[in-house]
């Protein structure tokens, strides 16, 4: 059982904590949700007493009769790994990478002297048996390169777990990892706390993955929680403003969709992209990949459609051949009827523009916001005498008044500066825009509002957009027609209403049925209030 | 590993050949015929002619080329004019002060800084830090040779503890010899300790940021228990790479200690065969040096490979 | 208004101090140096000569001042050849990386780091003369890989960012994003490599001069004044501290100074000062 009573903190006097109150029971998942920089994370790492130097800590801890903030570090030592252990976001980074494995879960046990090195590697071995990954498959003696993102949160885990700790955090252990892992991975979790009876406090932006996993949420709102409670009651009642606005925000779906033509805008026709692989023996042709395997679709002038997929299936090498930065080894890509490659000339270059999904890597950080979005006038050749009127136009398109224009992108945030890369990539009236998981990187709330504003602007203007993502809810919510795609092939293609309704592949069915949702029964209560 | 080792060793012969092929150029560009060149302006045509014939100067390029290469390979790099002695007996008595020196100066040099760099890092912002970094910061703006001449004058004029130059030989004994050998190899790594105890600093702050060391800490490590389990292997692997760039270095770039301490080493050789226009041994001995350094680096990506299990490729 | 770094300042005055009495040198010293007055030789230091003169009588200061401008110029020019044809190759390597040009400038690179920089430009100067061009040449050819090979780094981490992107979707070419995109995000790299390779510059012509291949008589510089200074060791170690201290002066200072320019230009680089 912990119990955290009135845990504020600060750092030089700004508060990042402000009297947080929390309890964990054993067997009990609890869920904190909240946006980025609500202190979420930091909460986490007051329990863990691994701040970051420089903070002021005040409140209790209790782990059973014990404030954990009245121990010394050595004490905390003692505690960590074998009474409370942590996961983080990044299993990418999280495991030291000169290190196997074996070595690696071995030493939670070493280090606090519960076993010797033989019995340390086979209970590590057990451990990670019991995590998902069996010896004959994934011997001790792996190191973390060797694996994927979802089997070192499994090392991971099965380091946390190795000493059957009270309480584990899980700092959101799944927001890196693919959505099929993602239902892997969270599946895993539940198990081990029913099994092994500890406590699970489940940290994470994602509502929809509390709803399925947390027996009480707390909401958390620049470092206080403003609302928590039973999961179903709190889902059911939602009695504070925030929680309301965060989950009407997360199932946003915006309004006044454009209805698209009966004319062929982009055909894409046996789409083929190969890529070198690292050479494997030093004479004879290096071996191919081919990461874009015969894709064939067409969208429609006005239409939304959406291309999802999970990491690694091809959909951003597809969006480059169709942006033509890079060449096909097979097939064609034709723009309004004519042929999208390297080398076409600028002009051709001008009906196609795109919006990336790092708010922060999209600019030039040296650049200002008029010469930034005046950027694609570049393909006309030189820019037009009224290119500062027009930048302000696009601006005030996207919602920012001029005085942007002289300022520099590190003044905006996030959901502005991906406004402004829309007002680029609008400015020169494209016919088709990509949007590379555009609202990936955003706040559910900020992503809401961006996604107003694509709609709007489709409205207005009528181009298509062809939406990349691995979110099947925010690809639900704004297109019309949607492909989904794998290993490099397009394994299925229809209407959005009708391939989430009932979805013909095997694989997209699996997709589907891998997100977490909100149980819809719970948001009813919601509108027949509302 | 094996596959590494062997890609590895084919781009350093790779290496040696395009090496080679540079110092011959080099030595075939210098103005006017390598002879006359050697022997001065006011030579005898027939000094020059004889000394064309025993050069092999008469034949074609390739010829001459593959003949030096061929030489080399066999261990006969020729004969050096001014001494009238084979150069590979020259290198061999001149690397018996120059490698002693080099390891000697290597040794002092990574004593000193990998724990210096450490606390320095362990105590980062403290007084402790910044006294280190402070003389670091001094250690690497002191040229080695002007540092030589102040070891001298304390050392050797002040204390007399230690004679001003001159090397006695290892048939005097290794206690004299190596006596004779501690101002130049001080001289020469303190600068070298000083930079490396700075990346050994900033490399270890580096890793201490890493994912990793948090996961470390949540595992129930001290600080210090993560530091030596998880921080320091990684952090060495950059400090490898200066380690074997500062021991080419120090063979190498010995010779302006030498000259302080005139110690018949290999850079004072070479810098004496320069002035003598001894071009045989000039071209043999840069050889020999670039060969080292060659495959120093060869050795450090191996060694690399060893510590880094994600540039050994498995199966 | 943000505060400078400490190190900035302290370096910027040390070698701002040099530099200035360098070129003072131009209109006026304390002393000629050109005539030499046996007389007044090896003089101790006194209110005349506030350092004291050497075995030709000559006023050490004026010719500390004098010295300096040889040192810092050929410093700066090395430094000068090392950026202009190192930045280009370097960001030439990482517009076309993985491909055979950015191989071929690479493995150049790796070519002339094999070789010993000191062997080499003792064999560039003996061959070719001592001189201070010589030098200059042999110091700045040994500068071309470290630019090329920083600009390259530093281009590839840009070269990933989506503004790039974003750059070629706008049907930007290489070349223009290379100067548009690249150089501006990579000047902070450079212009602190250029302050350490002018310090080490600074090392290496002090080196070369000392063994008699650089600048050479009458001309003075820092590096002969220590080689003069050497055969009067045992009788008058004092000629050998000031021209050693303006040496150790002038490199602590451009250090000082590289090392607050990055943390004052980009306090995102942590990377370390070597």
């Amino acid at each position: 059982m912990i119990r955290v009573a009135d845990l504020s903190l600060s750092i030089h006097s700004a508060p990042i904590l402000h009297d947080v109150d929390l309890s964990i029971a054993p067997g009990q998942v609890v869920g904190l949700v909240g946006e980025s920089g609500s202190g979420k994370s930091m909460t986490a790492l007051a329990l863990m007493g691994l701040l970051p130097r420089g903070m002021t800590r005040t409140g209790q801890i209790w782990l059973d009769d014990t404030d954990l903030a009245a121990l010394d570090e050595a004490a905390m030592c003692n505690i960590r790994g074998r009474r409370i252990s942590m996961i983080f976001q990044e299993p990418m980074t999280a495991l030291n990478p000169v290190k196997t494995i074996g070595d690696q879960v071995a030493e939670a046990l070493l280090i606090h002297g519960r076993a010797n090195r033989n019995d340390a590697l086979r209970i590590a071995a057990e451990k990670l048996a019991r995590v998902g990954l069996p010896q004959d498959r994934f011997p001790l003696d792996r190191y973390p390169h060797e694996l994927s993102g979802g089997q070192r949160q499994r090392v991971c885990i099965a380091m946390a777990i190795a000493l059957h700790p009270d309480l584990l955090i899980a700092d959101e252990p799944t927001t890196a990892l693919d959505v099929t892992t993602q239902a892997q991975i969270l599946d895993l979790l539940k198990e081990l706390v029913a099994e092994d009876g500890m406590g699970l406090l489940l940290i994470t932006h994602d509502l929809a993955v509390v709803a399925g996993m947390a027996d009480h949420v707390a909401v958390m709102r620049k470092g206080e929680i403003v609302e928590q409670g039973d999961t179903e009651t709190l889902f059911r009642t939602m009695s504070h403003p925030y929680t309301r606005q965060l989950l009407e925000a997360s199932g946003h779906v915006p309004d006044g969709q454009a209805i698209p033509q009966d004319a062929p805008l982009l055909e894409v026709r046996g789409a083929v992209r190969d890529y070198p692989l690292p050479r494997t023996s030093l004479f004879g042709p290096a071996p191919q990949f081919r990461a874009v395997d015969g894709v064939s679709f067409t969208l429609m002038k006005g239409e939304s459609l959406g291309l999802v997929g999970e990491s690694g299936c091809g959909k951003s090498t597809l969006s480059r051949a169709i942006l033509g930065l890079e060449p096909l080894q097979g097939g064609e890509i034709l723009l309004n009827g004519t042929p999208i490659a390297p080398d076409m000339p600028p002009a051709r270059r001008a009906g196609l523009q795109v919006v990336f999904q790092d708010p922060y890597g999209s600019f030039n950080p040296r650049w200002t916001v008029e010469r930034l979005v005046a950027e694609p006038f570049h393909l006309l050749g030189s820019r037009p005498h009224d290119w500062r009127d027009r930048v302000r136009d696009a601006l005030a398109e996207v919602g920012l008044d001029a005085a942007a224009m002289t300022r520099y992108p590190h003044e905006f945030s996030g959901g502005q500066r991906q406004r402004i890369a829309i007002a680029r990539a609008l400015i020169l009236r494209p016919e088709l825009i990509i949007l590379d998981e555009a609202v990936s990187a955003l706040d559910v709330s900020i992503r809401a509002g961006i996604l107003d504003l694509l709609a709007d602007l489709q409205a207005r203007h009528g181009m298509g957009y062809l939406f990349i993502s691995h979110d099947l809810g925010v690809v639900r919510s704004i297109t019309d027609r949607v492909l989904v795609m794998k290993a490099g092939q397009i394994v299925e293609d229809g209407a959005t209403d009708a391939v989430f309704a009932a979805p013909r592949h095997a694989y997209t069915q699996t997709l589907i049925n891998a997100a977490p949702i909100i149980p819809p029964a719970w948001k009813e209560a919601q509108i027949n209030e509302a | 590993m094996l596959r590494f080792v062997l890609t590895r060793a084919l781009s350093l012969g790779l290496s040696l050949v395009v090496a080679s092929l540079v110092i011959f150029a080099m030595i075939e560009v210098i103005p006017g015929d390598p002879a006359s060149f050697m022997l001065g302006l006011n030579a005898q045509p027939e000094t020059v002619a004889a000394l064309r014939k025993e050069l092999g100067l008469d034949g074609s390029l390739p010829a001459r080329y593959l003949g030096w290469v061929g030489g080399m390979i066999t261990g006969d790099f020729g004969l050096s004019y001014t001494y009238r002695v084979p150069v590979s007996e020259l290198v061999m008595e001149r690397l018996q002060v120059s490698l002693p020196l080099a390891l000697f100066a290597l040794c002092l040099s990574t004593l000193i800084a990998i724990p210096v760099g450490l606390v320095a890092a362990a105590r980062r912002g403290n007084p402790a830090d910044y006294a280190i970094m402070g003389a670091t910061q001094l250690g690497i703006a002191v040229p080695n040779f002007w540092f030589a001449m102040l070891l001298v004058m304390v050392f050797a004029v002040q204390l007399r503890w230690f004679s001003a130059g001159g090397f006695p030989g290892w048939d005097a004994g290794v206690w004299p010899a190596m006596k004779a050998l501690t101002l130049p190899a001080v001289a020469l790594a303190l600068p070298q300790a000083s930079i490396l105890a700075r990346v050994m600093r900033s490399s270890l702050l580096d890793v201490l940021h890493q994912d990793y060391m948090r996961t470390a800490r949540a595992k129930g490590l001290s600080v210090a228990q993560a530091t030596r389990r998880h921080a320091l292997r990684n952090a060495l692997i950059p400090v490898l790479t200066i380690i074997g760039l500062q021991f080419s270095f120090l063979l190498a770039g010995a010779i302006i200690i030498e000259n302080v301490f005139f110690l018949p080493g290999l850079g004072r050789l070479i810098f004496q065969a320069i002035t003598q226009r001894d071009l045989v041994v000039v071209e043999s001995v840069v050889m020999l040096l670039v060969f080292a350094v060659i495959l120093v680096t060869f050795l450090v990506d191996v060694a690399y490979a060893l510590v880094d299990p994600r540039l050994r490729r498995r199966r | 208004m943000t505060r400078l770094p400490a190190q900035l300042w302290i370096g910027a005055v040390l070698s701002t101090v040099l530099l200035s009495a360098a070129l003072l040198s131009f209109l006026w010293t304390p002393h000629d140096v050109t005539t030499l007055t046996i007389s007044a030789k090896l003089r101790a230091p006194s209110t005349e000569y506030l350092l004291g003169t050497d075995h030709f009588g000559r006023d050490l200061l004026s010719m500390l001042m004098e010295g300096g401008r040889i040192s810092i110029a050929v410093a700066v020019l090395a430094v000068g050849i090392g950026m202009v044809i190192g930045v280009p190759l370097g960001l030439m390597a990482a517009a076309n990386r993985g491909g055979w040009l950015d191989e071929v400038i690479m493995r150049g690179n790796d070519l002339i780091f094999a070789f010993p920089s000191l062997v080499i430009a003792i064999l560039i100067t003996a061959t070719f003369g001592p001189s201070a061009t010589n030098a200059i040449i042999a110091i700045g050819i040994f500068n071309i890989p470290v630019f090329a090979r920083v600009a390259r780094g530093g281009a590839l981490t840009i070269w990933t960012q989506e503004f790039i992107m974003a750059a070629r979707v706008a049907g930007k070419g290489k070349a223009r994003i290379s100067a548009e995109h690249i150089l501006p995000n990579i000047a902070n790299l450079l212009i602190v490599q250029g302050t350490i390779q002018f310090s080490l510059g600074i090392l290496a012509e002090a080196g070369l001069s000392y063994v008699g291949l650089g600048a050479q008589p009458p001309t003075a510089s820092w590096g002969r004044m220590l080689a003069d200074a050497q055969t009067m060791i045992y009788s008058h170690p004092r000629l050998a501290i000031a021209p050693g201290l303006a040496i150790v002066a002038m490199v602590l200072g451009l250090n000082l100074m590289g090392d607050g320019l990055r943390d004052l230009l980009d306090p995102r680089i942590r990377r370390a000062r070597i």
